[in-house]
This record gives C-alpha cells, sequence and structure tokens, in this order.
C-alpha cells in the first residue's frame, strides 16, 4: 500500500511536468481564444474595421481589442468581481451570480459523475431535473405546513421524483437490456412534453392565466436567501457542497459505491464477484437520479419559484460536461461546476452589456471538452512532448 | 427451436384496444376526401359511418390474432409479420376515423404534412445507418442537421443560388459528421461523448451566428430563395400518391434517389459489404485488406452529408430562413427511426414516415379541436423509440461493432 502511494505521488508530479495536469488549462486558454475570434469575427465594427485593414490597420486592431476586450471584459464582472459597481455589496454581487449558477449545475454533475463512474452514460439531466422540480413544485405550491417542515419535505419529494425517474432508465436496462443512451435521450423529451402538458391542465397551470406556468411556491417551501433580496444565491448552495462530500464518500468510501464503481469497471468480474447487476443498474440510476432531481428542487424552490417549461434550462446539457471535465471526481466536478457557472452567469452580462449572445458560452463549453477528450490534438496544438499516458475517459 | 410468444402478445394487445375504441366511439359521420384537382380521374368524397369503420376493423384484429394464435399454438410456425402490420394499420385507421368524427379527413393534405415532416428525418436516419454499419455510433445527426439548415440558407443567401446552398448543406453536415469522425477514429474518444458534445457545439455555434451576422444583416446572411414544388409528368397526377409523392421540390426528390442508393450501396455492392464486415468485426475485416480507418471515414462523412441534405430541407425547402433551433430535436427522432427500422435505410424510413405522421396528426386535429393533447402525439416517437430497444417489439441489435473504437495492431 504504502508503496503505491508514493509512486502515486510521482505521477502527479510527473504528469505535471511533462503536462498532462497542463492539458485541462490549455484546452480552457484555447478555448477562450477561439471564442474571442468568434467574438470578433461576428461583430459589425471589426468587419467594418476589417474592410480598411490596408488603409487603416491601426483601427482595425484597436476595434478588434475593444471589442474582444470589452467582451471579456464584461465576462469578468458578470462572474467574478465587479469594480464599475458603486458598493462593496454589488461588488461581489457577480460572484454570488456564479454560485447561483453553479448550484443546479454542478448537482447535475454529480449526477451524471456517479453513472459514468459506473459505466452508464446517463445523459437523462434534463428529464430528471424536470421532474424533481415538478414533484417539489407540486408539494411547494399546493401542500401547506410551517416552514421547518415544508421545505424538507418539498426536496424530499423532488429527490424521489428525480430517484423514480432515473430508476425507471436503470430498471429498463436490466430487465430488457435496452441501450441507457437513448433511453434518456428520450426521456428527456418525454418530460419535457409531460411538463408541457401538464402547465396546460389544472394540476399545475396558475389560474386566471393562459399561459403555461405554474403559481408561485409558498414562502415556506422556498430555500432561504444568503444574502438579502437583491442576490439570488440561496441555502441550496450549501445543500450543493453538502452533496459534493456525500458523493465522495458514496463512491469512494462506502461499499454501495464499490459496487457502482465494480460494474463501471467490469460488469463481468463484478458478477462473477456476486454483485447483482441488475440490482446494481437500478441503484445506480436511482442515486444520479435523485442528485439531479435535488438539482431541480434548487431550480424551482431557488431562482426560479415557477414551474415553466425553461425549469431545466440548460443545465441537462451543462452537466454533461461538467461531469467529463471534472473527470467524475466530485471535487472535479465541483471546480468544473462552479467554472461553468461562472461563464453562465458572465454571459448574462456579456449580452446585456456587449450584445455578445449568451450561446458563445456554449461553444466555448463543448470546445472545452473535446480538447480535454483528446490530449493528443492539445499537445499537437502546443507542440508539447507526449507525457505519461493518461486514459481520457 | 423456441418460438417467440411475442408478435402473438403484440397482435392481441392492439386487437384489445382496437375494440375499446370501437366501444367508445360514437355514431356519427367521418367524410374522407381523397382527389385533388390535379387527378387523373376524380374520386368524390365519401361519407363513412365512424361506428362500421371501428367496428370491422376491431372484427378484423380480433379474427387477426386469432390467427397469430393459431400459427403459434397450432401450427407451432412463426407468425408472419404481415399480421402484425395489418393489425397496426387497422388499429391507426379506426382511430383516425374515430378522431375525425363529424369533419373533414383530407387523406392528401394529411399524407403531404406527414412527409414534409419526414423528409430531414429519412435524410438523417440514412446517415446514422450510413455511420453505425461501419461501426460508429451517430448522436451527433442533431447537428448535422442543423449545420446544414445553417450553412444552406446563409450560403444560398449570399450567392442568390439554391444549388450553391445545397452544396453547402452537403459540406457543412460532412464537416460535422469529419470532426465526429477524427476524434472517434483517431482520438478513440467514446463516440457518445463526442456526438453529445458536437450537437451541443453545433446548437451554440449555430444560435450564436444567427444572433450576430443573421441578426445584424438578415437581407445578406438570411434571406436565400426557396425552391418551388414542381410536379413530375403522369405521376404527379395520380390520385393520392401523385400530389403527395411526386409534386416536391428538388430535395425531396434528392431523397428518394439517395435511398436507393444508399440502399443498394450497403447491400448490393461491394463496397457496402466492406462497410458492414467493418462495422460488425473490423478485426476480421482488416485481417483480409480492407482498410478499417478509410472505410470508417469515408462512410460517416457520407453520411453527414446526407444528414446536411436533410437540414438543407428546413431552410431552402420549408421556411426559406434560418432560425434558432430550427430542427427542433429531428436529429434524435432520426435516431429512433434507425433503431426503430433496424439500421435498414428503407425500414427506417418507414419508421420516419410513421413519426412524421404522428407529428403531423397534431396539427390536424387541432384544427378540428379534437381532445387528445398535441403533448401524447408528439411524445409518441419517443415512446416508440423506448419500446423499440426495450425490445418489446422484436429484438433490436445494432451492428455488432457500433460504438467501439478500432486499435490496429
Amino acid at each position: 500500500m504504502s508503496t503505491e502511494k508514493t509512486s502515486r505521488l510521482k505521477v502527479d508530479w510527473q504528469s505535471i511536468i511533462r503536462g498532462n495536469a497542463l492539458i485541462p488549462v490549455l484546452a480552457i486558454v484555447t478555448s477562450l481564444i477561439v471564442g474571442g475570434i468568434l467574438v470578433a469575427i461576428a461583430n459589425t465594427d471589426v468587419q467594418a474595421a476589417a474592410g480598411n485593414i490596408f488603409s487603416a490597420p491601426g483601427t482595425f486592431f484597436s476595434t478588434l481589442g475593444q471589442t474582444v476586450g470589452g467582451a471579456y471584459d464584461a465576462l469578468f464582472r458578470g462572474s467574478i468581481f465587479n469594480y464599475q459597481a458603486s458598493d462593496v455589496a454589488l461588488m461581489f454581487k457577480p460572484l454570488t451570480e456564479t454560485l447561483a449558477f453553479a448550484t443546479p449545475i454542478t448537482l447535475t454533475g454529480l449526477a451524471l459523475a456517479i453513472s459514468f463512474r459506473s459505466g452508464l452514460f446517463n445523459i437523462g439531466g434534463t428529464g430528471q431535473i424536470i421532474f424533481g422540480a415538478m414533484f417539489a413544485g407540486w408539494v411547494g405550491i399546493y401542500v401547506h405546513l410551517p416552514f421547518w417542515i415544508h421545505l424538507p419535505l418539498a426536496i424530499v419529494v423532488g429527490v424521489i421524483g428525480g430517484a423514480f425517474f432515473g430508476a425507471l432508465v436503470g430498471l429498463l436496462k436490466a430487465t430488457t437490456g435496452a441501450n441507457e443512451v437513448i433511453v434518456t435521450i428520450m426521456f428527456n423529451y418525454i418530460a419535457g412534453l409531460l411538463l408541457q402538458y401538464l402547465l396546460k391542465t389544472p394540476l399545475l397551470q396558475a389560474p386566471n392565466t393562459a399561459n403555461p406556468i405554474s403559481p408561485a411556491v409558498q414562502d415556506t417551501a422556498k430555500y432561504p436567501l444568503l444574502f438579502g433580496d437583491t442576490n439570488r444565491l440561496h441555502w441550496g448552495f450549501f445543500v450543493m457542497l453538502a452533496a459534493v462530500v456525500f458523493t465522495w464518500w458514496l463512491m469512494n468510501r462506502s461499499s454501495i459505491g464499490f459496487k457502482f464503481r465494480a460494474i463501471g469497471h467490469n460488469p463481468r468480474a463484478a458478477r462473477v464477484a456476486g454483485i447483482n447487476l441488475g440490482l446494481t443498474y437500478v441503484a445506480v440510476m436511482a442515486v444520479s437520479g435523485a442528485l439531479a432531481g435535488l438539482a431541480g428542487t434548487t431550480q424551482i424552490l431557488g431562482t426560479e419559484q415557477h414551474l415553466t417549461i425553461g425549469v431545466s434550462a440548460s443545465f441537462g446539457i451543462d452537466a454533461i460536461t461538467v461531469a467529463l471535465l471534472g473527470r467524475s471526481n466530485p471535487w472535479g466536478v465541483l471546480a468544473a461546476g462552479i467554472l461553468f457557472g461562472g461563464l453562465r452567469a458572465g454571459a448574462v452580462t456579456m449580452q446585456a452589456e456587449q450584445a455578445v449572445p449568451v450561446d458563445i458560452v456554449t461553444v466555448v463549453q463543448s470546445m472545452i471538452v473535446l480538447f480535454i477528450a483528446a490530449p493528443p490534438l492539445v499537445r499537437a496544438i502546443y507542440r508539447i512532448r507526449k507525457g505519461a499516458e493518461v486514459e481520457a475517459f | 427451436m423456441k418460438l417467440s410468444k411475442r408478435p402473438f402478445v403484440t397482435v392481441a394487445v392492439v386487437a384489445l384496444l382496437t375494440l375499446l375504441l370501437a366501444a367508445v366511439a360514437p355514431h356519427d359521420i367521418t367524410t374522407i376526401n381523397v382527389s385533388s384537382d390535379t387527378d387523373f380521374f376524380h374520386i368524390a368524397d365519401f361519407p363513412v359511418s365512424v361506428t362500421i369503420v371501428v367496428w370491422t376493423c376491431a372484427a378484423l384484429n380480433i379474427l387477426l390474432a386469432a390467427g397469430a394464435g393459431s400459427f403459434l399454438f397450432l401450427a407451432r410456425r412463426k407468425v408472419p409479420g404481415a399480421i402484425t402490420g395489418v393489425a397496426f394499420f387497422a388499429m391507426a385507421l379506426s382511430a383516425l376515423v374515430y378522431l375525425y368524427h363529424g369533419n373533414n379527413m383530407t387523406i392528401t393534405s394529411l399524407l403531404q404534412g406527414s412527409l414534409a415532416l419526414s423528409v430531414p428525418l429519412i435524410f438523417g436516419s440514412m446517415a446514422g445507418v450510413l455511420s453505425e454499419r461501419v461501426g460508429v455510433v451517430n448522436i451527433a445527426i442533431e447537428g448535422q442537421l442543423l449545420f446544414g439548415a445553417f450553412a444552406s440558407a446563409m450560403i444560398a443567401s449570399m450567392t442568390h443560388s439554391l444549388w450553391a446552398g445545397l452544396f453547402g448543406s452537403l459540406v457543412a453536415g460532412a464537416l460535422v459528421a469529419w470532426i465526429l469522425a477524427v476524434f472517434s477514429i483517431k482520438y478513440r474518444v467514446d463516440q457518445i461523448i463526442v456526438g453529445v458534445v458536437v450537437n451541443m457545439l453545433v446548437v451554440g455555434l449555430t444560435n450564436f451566428l444567427f444572433g450576430t451576422l443573421m441578426g445584424d444583416n438578415p437581407v445578406l446572411f438570411n434571406q436565400p430563395p426557396r425552391f418551388d414544388k414542381f410536379s413530375l409528368p403522369l405521376l404527379g397526377q395520380i390520385p393520392v400518391i401523385g400530389p403527395v409523392l411526386f409534386n416536391q421540390t428538388p430535395i425531396v426528390y434528392l431523397m428518394y434517389l439517395a435511398l436507393v442508393v444508399v440502399f443498394v450501396a450497403l447491400f448490393k455492392t461491394r463496397w457496402g459489404l466492406r462497410v458492414r464486415a467493418v462495422g460488425e468485426y473490423p478485426k476480421a475485416a482488416d485481417t483480409v485488406g480492407i482498410n478499417v480507418y478509410r472505410t470508417r471515414y469515408v462512410s460517416v462523412v457520407l453520411g453527414g452529408a446526407l444528414a446536411g441534405l436533410g437540414g438543407a430541407f428546413f431552410t431552402l425547402g420549408q421556411v426559406g430562413s434560418f432560425g434558432q433551433g430550427i430542427t427542433h430535436g429531428a436529429g434524435y427522432i432520426a435516431l429512433a427511426a434507425l433503431i426503430f427500422g433496424r439500421w435498414n435505410p428503407l425500414l427506417a424510413a418507414c419508421a420516419a414516415l410513421l413519426f412524421g405522421f404522428a407529428q403531423n396528426l397534431q396539427y390536424g386535429l387541432a384544427i378540428i379541436g379534437s381532445p387528445l393533447p398535441s403533448e401524447f402525439l408528439l411524445m409518441l416517437p419517443y415512446v416508440l423509440t423506448v419500446i423499440a430497444v426495450a425490445g418489446l417489439v422484436g429484438k433490436v441489435t445494432g451492428p455488432a461493432a457500433s460504438g467501439k473504437p478500432y486499435v490496429k495492431e
């Protein structure tokens, strides 16, 4: 055991100097550069200046700098620290926005990370968030209870909703061998359409409106806000941190997690060792769905407070990249979740101030994951010599 | 040999459902309209009694269930697939007549709408067939369709040439497929991961450029011309079939051509045999001298080009401009059609037509104010796919090496 530990340290050190730990950093930097190029190409001022590049090269480069610089400045001010704000609280507000976005993204990222490490590719984050939000939302809207029991009950019901929808996938896989990737993709659409339908029925639709929107969640079922009414960050953030620790404990310290990882490594060996494959598939998907359902509760009982078709936002998809970027490790997922939360928060400011569509974040995100998935590509771009081979996924 | 009871159970369930439909159907008249003005001869609209149709269909299905049962238990033979097919058709017919009771059911427009919704699905499912038959899982059909739609609109708008736009869609779809191919063949990244991430990339990129380039200057970048429909001589005048199949835009005619070519190429040529060999057992293919990597690249990229054409149908064939997320997840339904059609281009096209029909039905029903919520009709392709992959209607098995990267030793 002890020799393994020292050699592990050595490998870590070697991987840093040979550039393997460098790859995520380079992937992020490269993607941000490409994002900057896209912002420049799409900007009409830059296009106009490019037309006169030979007569006025100075103008071209200053316009280019202003455009790209302005965009990334807005991204920074929207996600980390707004140095232009009038008072200290407002200066730090962007950071709370980042964490507010990071909460559901990280939770769903954890959900997917657990399934990835167990050899199941759950891309049903969207559907499981929707189920969590529907269940929690119903309790939050229609059940009348005091705060100390209402909020926990709504959370638990939401978690059960997500777990149920996840377990269904596991059950299908266990009993019929249905491929979980296809099933979860289809379930995302089914959940979305089900929500769309229910938002037109009295079960969820607010009275006196023709719009597909539910009544507001009662105050007794809301996650309390952390920094007063002007910030959206709520106690769900600490629930998310607890979930990170829980996931670490579950996957690395508990016997259930050991079984999960065993079927992820080699399902046949796991079965020979006496692990019930079918039951474990159901359990993995239930736990995974439960965490995504929890993300749904932070949406409906935290930031959104009304059920709409867009309750899952883009978080189900973001979470895939978060789980991949964090290499399905809980702490890695947390870091990646905060990074992408920051990108989402900053993108809002970037769109408002610089008219750069938020979709640029999706482009940057997906490029980061593609680069990280293919270290040889990043090495080729930066001409880094090949280091110790580390399995991508 | 053990006989599967599944076809019998399926037919029995279908018969039961048809009977249920018959029991709840009202005594009313549905007027069926099958003719258009351009036909050789005119068929008059004819009213049918809902009661007679639903009960006839129910009786037929009960007979079919009995027939399936006697095949299985008395003759101890495999239940013919035709029995299941006819039973489903009878159920669909009685459901339609029931849903349209008291109204006009215009067959031609019902089918025209279905075909229009199916065209991109059929192109997409062909892309999936070409890719998965050679051993690369193609979750990126959606991205290929979307980028094809975007590129065709932009290029046709800039050049004022439909054919340049169509060519652009081919290249765009091929490009997305090439990214999928490079990452899954060269860098051996999990093919599903690449597919999902490539879709994200294309969604982000096209949304971004739609909001900037196309938003700032729509006249230059997003006002392409549109293909006109033209009727093929003679064929176009056959009642029902003519206006539905042979009065279409060139993209649809290209689709018929592509369907035939892909089917023949895959199953009747040496190239197709190689493609399938690589998708089933790449090591054996390699041993007999087939270049596994090249075969994979070529087939995946060709598929992507076809999906690109499917994307062009949205912009140059229908809407006449690009919009955010214009494909509405058609790539995933195409994936579903591919699985439902068991990796066979013709069966996948049939599945795509079925899905298109279900999607189109909601418009027809919305107009006559039917109580069936449109969401459930929209759900149908997804539910059917889950049922298909769960193996409830016969076993579904893809190419053996699909999803696995190949490492040459």
